[in-house]
């Protein structure tokens, strides 16, 4: 019989964690930080998208922790220069369009955006702006939650969250490219959708994009 | 929907099992009967698959493929093939552009015309070149989008020109 526990060393430590259980969640159970913009716990599969979220593994290379389950005896490094450099890059990359209105935005106290970009020293990066600007209507319509998909950093988790947990279903990625982007069935108003007011979406958005009145 | 469109779509679902992985062909299946996709249909095969409508409508955009608008009564298709673009396809789209008041993939507010880009239509000597409800317009240039458009306008009201199918 398999054990259910495998033992993992991540940045010099000893961790006991169980078998399957992907190395992010290990790790931030632990007290050790991995940059991460759209990993939620229980997403199965993991959306993967952000690309945010590496560590090397000894004898595997670079791997995105949100999607590698821990193994017996595997040892974890989160702080190396590649995964750095791969880090900051992918961060500047999702400031390349974002709108930087940070004084005015609802979630200043708590984006994540910021958040990772002080803990990896990045700053907006100038050389990538002005990339195509985005300019959709913001959503007032409803009753409790708004919704600026200028904001939107397309993590997946209200997605996610609306579909798998919910069950409402509102949100989902529509068009491609460039223009892909969060909407509702056709672009309708947040008030005229299946939307209930819940603001578990608000909850998870690590941005300014979804949050309550 | 009308009646007809609302059996069309009906019609359609009722020869599909209920799987997910037939979502693209059912909606292939209703724009092809119906000439785009209406909102009540894609509202349909959500219920149809028990999936969201906005998940249906994720996917529908992801394709070139799918339209959300009827087409005009005149489809106006120009071509922006590598021998129409260097043949100043560009400028001849700009002008019906300009001219219709409507950007690519629109229908004025009349449904009269509507505007679609594509790829080599495989006329290219030709070029550049247009064609509206499957008549071939050659040498184009922006001076003549005012001849076809007025062309257009002048069978339009002689109720000539049937609509495209
Ligand atoms: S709206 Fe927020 S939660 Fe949804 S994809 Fe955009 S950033 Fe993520
Ligand atoms: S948290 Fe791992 S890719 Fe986004
Ligand atoms: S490029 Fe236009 S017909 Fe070939």
């Amino acid at each position: 019989m398999k054990r259910e526990y495998v033992d993992v060393t991540i940045d010099g430590r000893e961790i006991r964690a169980p078998r399957g259980e992907k190395i992010l969640w290990v790790a931030l159970e632990n007290g050790i930080e991995i940059p991460h913009l759209c990993a939620l716990k229980g997403q199965d599969p993991p959306w993967g998208g952000c690309r945010l979220c590496w560590v090397e593994v000894e004898g595997r290379g670079l791997v995105t922790a949100c999607t590698e389950p821990v193994r017996q005896g595997m040892v974890v490094h989160t702080d190396t220069p590649s995964v750095r450099r791969l880090q900051r890059r992918a961060l500047e990359l999702l400031l390349a369009d974002h709108p930087m209105d940070c004084k005015n935005c609802p979630k200043r106290d708590r984006c994540e955006l910021l958040k990772w970009m002080r803990f990896l020293k990045v700053k907006v990066p100038k050389d990538l702006r002005p990339f195509p600007e985005k300019r959709y209507p913001v959503d007032t319509s409803h009753p409790v939650l708004n919704f600026d998909p200028n904001k939107c950093i397309l993590c997946g988790r209200c997605v996610w969250i609306a579909k798998e947990v919910v069950g409402c279903g509102v949100f989902d990625f529509v068009w491609r490219g460039y223009d892909i982007r969060i909407s509702t069935f056709m672009g309708k108003p947040l008030k005229d959708t299946d939307c209930n007011g819940c603001l578990k979406c608000a909850e998870v958005c690590p941005v300014g994009a979804l949050w309550g009145k | 929907m009308s009646k007809e469109e609302v059996e069309a779509v009906e019609e359609v679902l009722e020869s599909c099992p209920r799987e997910r992985r037939h979502l693209i062909r059912i909606l292939q299946a209703i724009q092809e009967k119906l000439g785009y996709l209406p909102e009540d249909a894609l509202r349909e095969v959500a219920l149809f698959f028990g999936i969201s409508p906005a998940e249906v409508y994720g996917v529908a955009t992801f394709y070139n493929q799918f339209r959300f608008v009827p087409l005009g009564k005149f489809h106006i298709v120009v071509c922006m093939g590598t021998a129409c673009h260097s043949m100043g396809g560009a400028l001849v789209l700009d002008a019906f552009q300009r001219e219709l008041g409507i950007k690519v993939g629109e229908v004025t507010p009349d449904r009269k015309y509507s505007l679609e880009r594509v790829g080599c239509i495989g006329c290219c000597t030709q070029a550049p070149v247009v064609v509206v409800n499957g008549r071939i317009f050659p040498k184009m240039t922006p001076y003549k989008v005012e001849e076809v458009l007025a062309k257009l306008k002048a069978e339009d009201e002689l109720g000539g020109d049937k609509e495209q199918g």
